[in-house]
């Protein structure tokens, strides 16, 4: 299982601050259009996706356990 | 004492606490930017603003950009507080202090940190305004890939 944290506009989105999903096998892309599938979360495709803290490429494969942070365009500063 | 370099905090920041964290012998520039809660943007009034963020995620990647800087000027001392909370009109939200032995590489060290900080910090803001409320992102237009050193 995967926990998926949710952060900002998505998090309000959502109602809520994470979600669990199975995506141990998924590469970050096929992960991005599944929760665009299944969730209320609309576009996902300006949103870069971390994995354990790190930011990950579309085809960075998802490990079980692997914590996935979704990370909208930033504004920090 | 171990200082912490690379922080997010949820009260007020000292200016100076940040800036003496980079001082040392080698030294002889100091360049210090602040970011403050600024009222209007493009004319539409801010009450106030929430920033939130990925905390530990936040914390690695400002660490990041001291070494990324730390490749480009070898001799940069590089400390980073960014606050996070609700913040009211000229609050400060992020102090970067860079030191460096001449001040040149200073001031160039510090602004590379503030546009990768908007680049690739997990820390989002949220304008409240008289008549609604908004996220922000993306303050640089463009979504540049966040693996990528700037050029």
């Amino acid at each position: 299982m995967n926990k998926v944290l949710l952060f900002a506009y998505l998090q309000e989105a959502a109602g809520k601050d994470h979600l669990f999903m199975q995506a141990a096998g998924l590469s970050v892309k096929e992960l991005r259009n599944s929760l665009e599938n299944e969730t209320r979360l609309s576009s996902l495709q300006n949103v870069m996706i971390a994995i354990n803290e790190n930011y990950a490429t579309d085809e960075d494969i998802i490990e079980e356990n692997d914590v996935i942070a979704l990370i909208p365009p930033v504004s920090g500063g | 004492m171990m200082e912490t370099l690379f922080e997010i905090v949820h009260e007020a920041i000292s200016i100076e606490a940040v800036s003496k964290k980079v001082f040392k012998r080698e030294a002889g520039a100091v360049t210090t930017f602040t970011g403050i809660v600024r009222e209007f943007t493009k004319g539409k009034r801010t009450l106030s603003l929430e920033y939130v963020a990925y905390e530990p995620m936040a914390v690695k990647m400002l660490a990041q950009i001291g070494t990324e800087i730390k490749k480009r000027w070898a001799e940069a001392e590089v400390a980073i507080t960014h606050r996070v909370g609700k913040l009211e009109i000229s609050d400060i939200a992020v102090v970067i202090a860079v030191s460096t032995p001449h001040r040149r590489d200073a001031y160039e060290a510090n602004e590379y940190a503030i546009e990768r900080i908007k680049q690739l910090v997990p820390i989002w803001k949220k304008e409240i305004w008289e008549d609604g409320e908004m996220w922000i992102g993306d303050q640089l237009e463009h979504n540049p890939y966040a693996n990528e050193e700037l050029k």
